[in-house]
Order: C-alpha cells, then sequence, then structure tokens
C-alpha cells in the first residue's frame, strides 16, 4: 500500500518529464525563436508550438520518450534505500501503459522488444535522510551522438575544445538541434561519460561557477552557434542551447573527454522523498 | 523564392519542389525504420500496396483502447541510420516522397536525384503536433515480431507539415 504510493509519485515524476519541458528550456528556445528567420525560424516555432500541444493535451512532446535515466541523491539515513531501486523498476514498468511512454527497452542480443521500460540509475550517497530523485529520459538521436575521446595530454585545452566542436559539427542535425552539451573534462573513460550527463542536470543559461570552466562553457556555445547547422541541421545561428562542462582529477597519461549530446527535448523533472515517504516536486 | 504548398498524395511532379520549399503533405504514409527496411527489402512481395504512399521515418507512440490504436504522439526519428538501405528501397517501392529528420547521405542523394525523389524534413520532437495530422490509423504490420517503434504504421495524415524540402531531387540539399 505505502509502496504503491511512492510509486505513484515517481510516476508522476516521469509523466510530468515527458510532457512539461522545464522553463529555462522552454526561454532557450523562445529566444532562439526571435533571433532566426526563414526555415530555422520555421522550426523552432513549430518545436514551441508542439511544447503547447503537449502541455495541453497531456501527452508525450516527444515519441521517443526515451531511457529513463535516473540520478538519485539517496540520504545515508532514508530507512528504505534498499527498496528505491524495485519503486523506480516498478514506476518505469507501469509508466509504459500508464503515461503511456514508448516501450524502448530491447534485448540487445536477441534484438527483441521487451514491451516495457527499464531504468538506467545513477547513485550518490548524501549526509540525511531524505531521497533526491532526478529523472532524465534520453532519446536515442541525441544518444547516438554522444562520444568519449581519449585523448593525448599533450593534446591540451585546445584539443579538448577542438574535440567538443568536431563532435557537434560531424552531428549535424541528426541529434535534434538545438542541442543541450555536457562536458566530462578528466577522470577515467567512465567518469568522463557521466560527468558530461551530470552536467546536463544543470539549468540552461547558467554557468559553472569557476571562472576558468565558464570562460571555456562561453567560448564553446559561440564557436559552435557560429558553424551554421542550426536547428534541425537545416542552417541557422542556434545549434546549441548551451554547454555545460564538470570536471575531475585525471591520470598524468590520460585526458578523457566525454561529450554527451541533449536534444532539444531536455527533459528532466525532480522530486523529493522524506522518511515518512511523504514527496513534493522541485 | 521558397513557396508553400499544401499537397496531396501521389505527387507526380516532384522535380518542381526545391530545397527550402515548405510542404503540407495529405494522403497516405507508411512508418518504418532500420528493422523494417531491412524487412521491406529482403520479401518478394509487400502485404501492402506502398505505391502512391510517403516513407516515413518514425516509430510512433501508440496507445490501444476499445476502438483501436491511437497515435499518442508521432515525429521523425533520426534518418541516417536507414541511409544504408534507403537507395534500394527507393528503387524497389518507386517511393517519391521521404518523410524523415537530420538528413541522409550521398549515396540517397544521388537516388533521390535519379528517381525523382523528396526528402522531406519534420521538426524532430515535434511529436505531439504531428500526431494531431493523423486522422487514420489504417494499418499495422509485423508488430508482434518487431514491437510498436519498429512495426510498420500505415496512416492517413492531413496537412501534415511544415515538412521543409531539405533534399530536392535535383541534388541540392540544406545539409551542410
Amino acid at each position: 500500500m505505502r509502496k504503491q504510493a511512492v510509486v505513484d509519485g515517481l510516476l508522476e515524476l516521469i509523466r510530468r518529464a515527458e510532457i512539461f519541458l522545464p522553463q529555462d528550456v522552454v526561454e532557450a528556445l523562445e529566444e532562439a525563436a526571435s533571433r532566426e528567420e526563414g526555415v530555422a525560424k520555421t522550426q523552432l516555432e513549430t518545436i514551441l508550438e508542439n511544447i503547447k500541444v503537449a502541455r495541453e493535451t497531456s501527452r508525450p512532446i516527444c515519441q521517443d520518450t526515451g531511457v529513463q535515466t535516473f540520478f538519485v541523491e539517496a540520504g545515508v539515513d532514508f530507512p528504505y534505500l534498499l527498496e528505491v531501486r524495485e519503486w523506480l523498476n516498478d514506476a518505469v514498468k507501469q509508466a509504459t501503459n500508464k503515461i503511456p511512454i514508448r516501450p524502448n527497452s530491447v534485448d540487445p542480443i536477441s534484438g527483441e522488444n521487451l514491451g516495457f521500460n527499464i531504468p538506467v540509475i545513477n547513485w550518490e550517497l548524501t549526509k540525511g535522510d531524505n531521497l533526491l530523485v532526478t529523472v532524465l529520459p534520453k532519446g536515442a538521436g541525441s544518444e547516438n551522438m554522444s562520444t568519449l575521446k581519449m585523448l593525448q595530454p599533450n593534446d591540451g585545452l585546445e584539443g579538448v575544445k577542438k574535440a567538443v566542436v568536431e563532435t557537434i559539427i560531424r552531428a549535424g542535425g541528426n541529434p535534434c538541434p538545438p542541442t543541450i552539451i555536457g562536458v566530462g573534462i578528466g577522470g577515467t573513460a567512465d567518469l568522463a561519460m557521466y560527468l558530461g550527463k551530470k552536467a546536463l542536470l544543470r539549468r540552461v543559461g547558467s554557468r559553472h561557477p569557476d571562472s576558468k570552466i565558464s570562460s571555456i562553457e562561453r567560448e564553446l556555445i559561440t564557436t559552435i552557434n557560429e558553424s551554421g547547422i542550426g536547428p534541425m541541421g537545416l542552417g541557422g545561428r542556434t545549434t546549441v542551447l548551451d554547454v555545460h562542462i564538470e570536471f575531475a582529477p585525471r591520470h598524468p597519461a590520460s585526458l578523457p573527454v566525454g561529450i554527451v549530446i541533449q536534444c532539444w527535448a531536455h527533459r528532466r523533472a525532480t522530486m523529493r522523498i522524506y522518511p515518512d515517504l511523504r514527496w513534493e516536486f522541485l | 523564392m521558397s513557396k508553400i504548398y499544401y499537397v496531396s498524395l501521389p505527387i507526380k511532379d516532384t522535380r518542381k519542389f526545391h530545397v527550402g520549399d515548405t510542404i503540407f503533405l495529405s494522403g497516405r504514409v507508411f512508418t518504418a525504420r532500420d528493422k523494417a527496411h531491412r524487412k521491406l527489402l529482403n520479401l518478394k512481395e509487400l502485404p501492402f500496396n506502398a505505391k502512391g504512399m510517403a516513407l516515413f521515418h518514425c516509430g510512433p507512440l501508440m496507445k490501444k483502447n476499445k476502438n483501436g490504436w491511437k497515435v499518442v504522439s508521432a515525429g521523425p526519428t533520426t534518418s541516417s541510420r536507414m541511409e544504408p538501405f534507403e537507395a534500394e528501397l527507393i528503387k524497389k517501392l518507386g517511393l517519391r516522397v521521404i518523410i524523415g529528420k537530420g538528413g541522409m547521405g550521398e549515396k540517397t542523394r544521388n537516388t533521390l536525384r535519379e528517381h525523382g525523389c523528396l526528402y522531406l524534413a519534420y521538426p524532430g520532437g515535434a511529436g505531439a503536433l504531428a500526431a494531431d495530422r493523423v486522422t487514420k490509423v489504417d494499418a499495422v504490420y509485423w508488430l508482434e515480431e518487431l514491437g510498436i517503434p519498429e512495426a510498420v504504421w500505415v496512416f492517413t495524415v492531413k496537412d501534415f507539415g511544415p515538412l521543409v524540402v531539405a533534399m530536392d531531387s535535383h541534388g541540392e540539399t540544406l545539409y551542410q
């Protein structure tokens, strides 16, 4: 009984993410539409109209409802820590028919569609007794263009910037631009990709608190937008809405760069669950 | 000068359209992603007549109720995944109109020119809006075998668009 109440909350979290685009993303798209013209403007205006229709009719924004990717900040004193995985699995499974979201889980060996969805869950332990759950439904069009570059340390910062710009240019219209880019610099191969994905959780328009990093973010935004790829790759001034960088110390001999691309339909939603299992959306 | 057209399928004179033109399309479309492309190419005979239909790169989000299937959200999927199959499918089915997003490769570009076929781009992700232009779900093929996203769905659409002529039948393209 109590379990289903939490699962219902998580279902509502997924529903919100799929149907309502966060305000910072909508505002960035509106601003982009105002500075574009011709085909590029038409693309963005249609996208904005679609966001409105989805909201008004309570339907997922995009048919690719993505991989339900969770980021869980778990307070170590939360009393049901061992049950959280099951809650998330159940919520995502039920969401397939209840919202509905597209059955997007496929057996990688046989190629068979399983008929429901299975989440990807990232955990971080924190102090305290509550649970902060963010869902980021990740579409394949953009995920397929994400990439890991294991650079030589000698390539330096210029090499990092070049890798990001080249990746976005090579992706062209495939990942549904204007995109949001998460970049993880340093760490190991897996950590760089994780940091890149986690960087997507930052608000569009927010800059990294470290001024060294924020100036690289600004530079990359300008350079990529000068490429002219534009909305949906059909040409224009807006190829990215934002670039977010996170970093970690690296081995002296390696320079991993994780480049994670997110489509304009940058869906995300967050909720807090308390020890008595009350929950609220943030 | 870019123009706006309201067009019904089948389109006979595809060569009058040029990159940058906008089309609102009415008629029948069938969806096919990479798996379905392979299937269609391997079959001697199709279970439906694709003549006059547009090919739509799409894996729709569908819901079944007591009156049958309903489209919930149905924007385009990334067309480049279909590049290895497309030239052959255009020839096999005599396709004149392809709807997708993100653009296609050189081989398809040449085949579009040779066979008078158009590649039309619908804004990716605008799935709710696209679903509202589907007036009827006519049929579905290989649903059990391929699953909802990969099955071949036949839809009737009305004023489906805005579709930008992104690759025309003169060899021109908007993709750099």
